[in-house]
């Protein structure tokens, strides 16, 4: 739909054909379904949770699924179903403060190398080429090896890989910005750089950063379970999905639920963001728009 | 003899054009050699096809870009060493409205807030006083104080239009640069801006520096007229002189374009030959004479100088009219 200059009721309208167009995709539909899951889910985990997710009790290690232990029990004893419900918010709080740090980093960096340009530009974006020129879960895991490991430290080593796409974004669209008559006229008006950037600029920045941000959740989640797994990430015995994986992994073969669990926890918590992700991606579409 | 506001001496603006490193280096000359006298009080306006460099003037002189070379002096004290404190000081005395109102106005903000800006980087003054100052100039410009809510695309162009010049007159500055301010309005509205412009510049005691191409408009609203070709100023004088008797062929074939609103009137069929020639590689000699129906071999090969034929009335032209 194309943006009229009226406000109140094409923004209405815009919005109802928002809704319109999420209703019609079925895959978005099921990626929200499955988001909102994981949200209520690690907003009530205490509740839904029916042990102490570090609880051990070796007497009943290694059981089998049944309706005491709905996802049966780990090497110590532990209550997998409890385990993995409150690893829904470390992934949550994982998400959430990643896409938090490297948002902002690479917001501040794109939006100073797109507003100053020239030299400015080159050595920032020179930067951000020096992180995109390693695979990011090798980056991570280097990071990760380096500060040692634990949950601050999964966190860090995550938004530092991935904040050179939003700077690249941000970066473009303070480029177009930039010249812009209304920016100039802040100019004019005797606005200093800083004001510029920061009040003027910026804020027109954010909003392809944030749809960007929610397509790469699934991804976070991914790095985060990757680095868990190869024993860099969260440490035992905080109950994080990628470790869980990996300390099943002896036991694969005869109980298999201490591995299965989580991971198939891992794919549907990705598969949702990615779901999400596209169908954001496409309703913000303006070809694909009415 | 009437104050000058702004005086404007050997101005050049050139933009570098990167080629290759080896080739020579190139510049676009955008404003090349220009003086002017903007008296205080007057409307001066600049005339010239796209391309001449008028916008460029006009970015120079409020130092929204920095000039190659020349002197630029508002009421007296040179403005282009200006730095800090100094320069935020002529900042608020210089405003500029754009041609464009669609892209003139932040997209995000509350008018509110585009027209408080500067007052805020000005001024120490109260939340409360900034909206008092904000509701008194939007009357002024024939809005209500309660558009002050609300956001740019919530308006037409004309309105635009006037929340861009509320923004230039909300510092109480002492000239203005208005950019082709209705060339993107209907005629119908752009009477309304024109007349609001011409009132307020009563009002509040401004001189404007009035761009444009559309020669009507320069009838009805300027003191002064410059006339710009290919980056220099061709013919300079009253609006009273330049429209009775255009002496540069250059002012006389664009005056000869513009359409009177007669229909019994009969046009002699005279065009211009070609298109305004590259800023970067301009014709020898007189810059206009390839187009010129009156050029001869002294033309192609001696620029001419901007000389004074009659008291106040500057034509740069070997054989002026």
């Amino acid at each position: 739909m194309e943006k009229t200059v009226k406000v109140s009721k094409p923004f209405m309208d815009d919005l109802k054909h928002t809704v319109f167009l999420w209703r019609k995709s079925r895959l978005t539909m099921i990626g929200s379904a499955i988001i909102l899951i994981f949200l209520l889910m690690a907003a009530f985990a205490p509740l839904i949770a029916p042990y102490d997710p570090v609880h051990q009790d070796l007497q009943i290690k290694l059981q089998a699924p049944s309706w005491q232990h709905l996802f049966g029990t780990d090497q110590f004893g532990r209550d997998i179903f409890s385990r993995v419900i409150i690893g829904s918010r470390i992934a949550l709080w994982i998400i959430f403060l990643v896409s938090v740090i490297s948002g902002s980093i690479g917001i501040i960096v794109g939006v100073t190398a797109g507003y100053f340009g020239g030299i400015v530009d080159e050595v920032l974006m020179r930067i951000t080429d020096m992180f995109l020129a390693f695979p990011s879960l090798v980056l991570a895991m280097a990071f990760a090896a380096m500060l040692g490991p634990n949950l601050t430290n999964t966190i860090i080593a995550i938004s530092v890989v991935t904040w050179t796409t939003y700077a690249r974004l941000s970066r473009a669209e303070a480029i177009k910005v930039k010249s812009q008559p209304y920016i100039e006229a802040i100019r004019a008006a005797g606005g200093g750089n800083l004001r510029i950037m920061f009040l003027h600029v910026l804020p027109m920045c954010i909003s392809p950063v944030l749809v960007q941000l929610t397509l790469r959740m699934g991804t976070i989640i991914l790095t985060a379970a990757s680095l868990g797994f190869l024993g860099l990430g969260v440490q035992p015995p905080t109950p994080e999905w990628g470790a869980m994986v990996s300390d099943g992994r002896n036991y694969l073969i005869d109980q298999w639920w201490i591995s299965t669990f989580p991971g198939i926890f891992i794919a549907f918590v990705v598969l949702g963001f990615n779901l999400l992700g596209d169908g954001i991606r496409d309703m913000l579409d303006p070809r694909l728009r009415r | 003899m009437v104050e000058t506001l702004i005086k404007i001496r050997d101005l050049k603006t050139y933009f570098p054009v990167k080629k290759s490193i080896f080739s020579k280096k190139l510049f676009v000359r955008a404003v090349d050699n220009v003086n002017m006298d903007v008296p205080k009080g007057s409307t001066f306006a600049v005339v010239g096809e796209s391309g001449s460099g008028k916008t460029t003037l006009a970015r120079t002189v409020l130092r929204l870009i920095e000039p190659t070379s020349g002197e630029i002096e508002f009421e007296g004290k040179d403005i282009l060493g200006l730095r800090g404190k100094d320069l935020l000081e002529v900042r608020r005395n210089m405003q500029i409205v754009f041609q464009d109102p669609y892209n003139s106005l932040h997209p995000r903000k509350l008018i509110k807030n585009i027209i408080g800006e500067g007052m805020k980087i000005h001024f120490k003054i109260s939340e409360i006083e900034i909206r008092d100052r904000i509701a008194s100039v939007l009357k002024e410009v024939g809005l209500i104080d309660d558009h002050m809510y609300r956001y740019a695309h919530e308006f037409s162009g004309g309105q635009r239009q006037r929340i861009a010049f509320a923004r230039a007159i909300v510092l109480k500055p002492k000239f203005i640069v208005l950019d082709e301010p209705t060339s993107a309005l209907d005629v119908s509205v752009q009477a309304m801006v024109l007349k609001m412009l011409k009132e307020i510049k009563v009002q509040e005691n401004l001189t404007y520096m009035f761009i444009t191409h559309n020669l009507s408009l320069v009838d009805y609203i300027a003191d002064k007229v410059a006339v710009m070709y290919v980056g220099e100023v061709v013919e300079m004088g009253d609006k009273t002189t330049i429209f009775k008797h255009p002496s540069h062929p250059y002012t006389d074939l664009l005056m000869a374009s513009n359409p009177i609103p007669d229909p019994k009137f009969v046009r002699e069929k005279r065009l211009m030959k070609g298109e305004i020639p590259s800023s970067i590689n301009p014709p020898s000699g007189c810059r206009f004479h390839n187009r010129c129906p009156f050029a001869d071999e002294r033309c192609a090969r001696e620029e001419p100088e901007l000389r004074e034929i009659k008291p106040g009335h500057l034509v740069r032209c070997h054989y002026p009219l």
